[in-house]
């Protein structure tokens, strides 16, 4: 069998060619992504250039997934910040979702403004426990379907209210949703039900929005975003097939012109017996996507999230300097850094931050707090310090020289010990990009995916 | 009837487990729905429980004696998030030494809170208390 995966990027759409006799890829391709006008003539071109390297390929089946035209964008409303409104963020960014905002208690004048101004793609509207509060998700039912906006809106809250939110949007005339509660009762996640109405409302509406009917026509499965196949990617590597064994716990960064994604296949549990768990449990795989951490589109706003004294003194670069490249970047996006110019350097630098602030958003919270009894450790989120396999699978981290310096932002830091950052990983490269493609091979072949997975790992 | 949603846990620093499982055992018994935050539980995360869940009542446990600091403000702080007039009970061990109950009842009272137990207050006592102030 032949398989021909594509995946749509904002930048470029990249073509992955499989033959499962060999085993192998057979070759790799990519052109400018062309959504604006149709997406088929970025297609053809790169499909010209891959039959140009590996002469002519008749595939058997076409695989698709797309972050083009802006992704997956989101908006999450729960109730409490900490509880189902941190459920929400999680189960929208672990479907492959851009998670815009993140709101919570009733929705405010400004905050509808804000969501009309995104104009997302989907809300998922959280609140309440089964049997909790029930105001709050119908007040916000009622103010968002009041919302100008082509949006759909995915319900996951308090079941108790499920028929009179049915009855809102219905009135309404909104797409919508209404699934199992995110957090069904108190602490307990359950994100997987919205997780796959957001995939199944992607494939029903948000294909077509964003210009890709005519592609999904062409495949014989259905187009998913991008994030969700490289998790899928991610999953497969870590807990391997019923034959094969994966490479156990692991996390990957994906650091982009326009976000840095953050995943971890991991438990998480405290390393050590002395640390008590609290907040929220967290799921196995952990996507989290940092939309003002990037190389290119969100440069200024990484920039922002700087100590900027503190940057130019730990890379003893004059602040100015540092600023002048800043600026240049965000003014043309497709600047690239000369080899061994101070620009590279400060570009390094500045992409080892954004692996560490993403990181630190990323991984659990050590606090101490001292009581009568002497001191105890409280940890929330996961606990990544033992994480044996650290993997970079972003174009700024796969095409850099230092690749090994911009993964090092990752590490557990004597110097911030409250972030359970990983402390001593086997650093991976996803040289040859083969994430996203693996993700969606995955779903028909799982032991070649994984095949390809480990033998494209390159270790630095 | 559906059940009432009772929010319990050990408040402050306070990491003692075992009267706090039996007390989230006993209310369960007593046909509340339990939502146990277990030991070492802020104000904070009290409430945050309590609103999610829409409960009727929060009971607070303290057995190491710093009770009345950490209990202070609790009150103030649901009122603030909306949980007008929800009951506060609280009980344990509240204070250090062999101090008059009746005094320190009071300074409870004056917190807010709608009710504090002495030590060696027996379950069954808690529970009737708790369907008075939840009817």
């Amino acid at each position: 069998m032949k398989y021909l995966t594509v995946d749509f990027g904002s930048t470029f759409t990249k073509l992955t060619a499989i033959d499962t006799v060999q085993g192998a890829v057979a070759g790799t391709a990519r052109a400018f992504t062309t959504i604006d006008t149709d997406v088929m003539t970025g297609f053809n071109h790169a499909m010209e250039q891959l039959e140009n390297a590996i002469g002519a390929f008749h595939y058997d089946q076409l695989l698709c997934c797309s972050s083009a035209a802006g992704g997956l964008k989101m908006i999450a409303v729960g109730l409490v910040p900490d509880l189902t409104a941190k459920a929400a963020k999680m189960a929208a960014s672990s479907a492959g979702a851009k998670v815009m905002k993140t709101y919570s208690f009733e929705l405010s004048e400004k905050e509808l403004t804000e969501i009309a101004a995104v104009n997302p793609d989907l809300v998922l509207l959280c609140g309440g426990t089964d049997g909790g509060n029930r105001e709050v998700i119908l007040t916000n039912a009622r103010l968002l379907a009041a919302v100008d906006g082509n949006f759909s809106i995915i319900a996951a809250g308090n079941k108790s209210v499920d028929a009179e939110l049915e009855t809102i949007f219905k009135t309404a005339g909104k797409t919508f949703v209404i699934t199992e509660n995110v957090m069904p009762t108190f602490n307990q996640l359950n994100i997987e039900p919205a997780r796959q109405a957001i995939r199944e409302l992607f494939i029903r509406n948000i294909v077509a929005a964003k210009g890709l009917s005519k592609m999904q026509a062409l495949c014989a499965n259905a187009i998913i975003p991008t994030p969700l196949a490289v998790m899928t990617a991610c999953e497969l590597l870590s807990k391997g097939t019923r034959s094969r064994a994966g490479i156990g716990e692991l996390v990957c960064i994906d650091l982009g012109g326009a976000t840095t994604d953050v995943y971890s296949m991991a438990k998480g549990k405290p390393a050590s017996g002395h640390v008590i768990p609290k907040g929220l449990p967290e799921p196995f795989s952990k996507r989290t996507v940092e939309g003002d951490l990037g190389m290119r589109y969100s440069l200024a706003a990484l920039a922002d999230a700087l100590n900027m004294s503190d940057f130019s003194e730990e890379t003893a670069i004059p602040q100015a300097r540092i600023e002048a490249w800043i600026a240049r970047c965000t003014a043309m996006p497709d600047i690239i850094a000369a080899p061994e110019s101070e620009e590279l350097f400060i570009e390094e630098s500045l992409a080892k931050k954004a692996v560490e602030l993403a990181v630190e958003r990323h991984c659990g919270i050590l606090e101490s707090a001292y009581t009568p009894l002497g001191e105890i450790l409280s940890i929330t989120g996961k606990d990544l310090t033992e994480i044996p396999s650290l993997i970079g699978i972003g174009g700024a981290i796969i095409n850099s020289k230092e690749p090994h310096k911009i993964l090092e932002g990752a590490l557990y830091s004597a110097r911030k010990t409250g972030f359970m950052k990983p402390k001593a990983p086997r650093f991976y490269l996803d040289k040859t990009y083969i994430f996203a493609a693996m993700g969606l091979l995955s779903a028909i072949d799982e032991e070649l995916a994984l095949r390809i997975l480990t033998d494209n790992l390159k270790p630095i | 009837m559906e059940k009432k949603t009772i929010v319990t846990g050990v408040i402050g620093a306070d990491v003692h487990a075992v009267g706090n499982k039996i007390l989230a055992y006993a209310l369960t018994d007593a046909g509340f729905n339990v939502v146990n935050l277990g030991v070492m539980v802020s104000q904070e995360e009290f409430i945050a429980a309590a609103i999610e869940t829409n409960a009727a009542a929060i009971v607070v446990s303290s057995l190491y004696g710093h009770g009345e600091i950490d209990c202070n403000g609790l009150r103030e702080k649901c009122e603030e998030a909306g949980l007008k007039d929800i009951p506060l009970l609280a009980g344990g061990n509240l204070v250090v030494g062999k101090q008059d109950f009746a005094e320190v009842a009071k300074r409870f009272a004056a917190m807010g809170f709608t009710k504090a137990y002495p030590p060696g207050t027996t379950l069954e006592t808690t529970i009737a208390d708790l369907h008075k102030f939840t009817d």
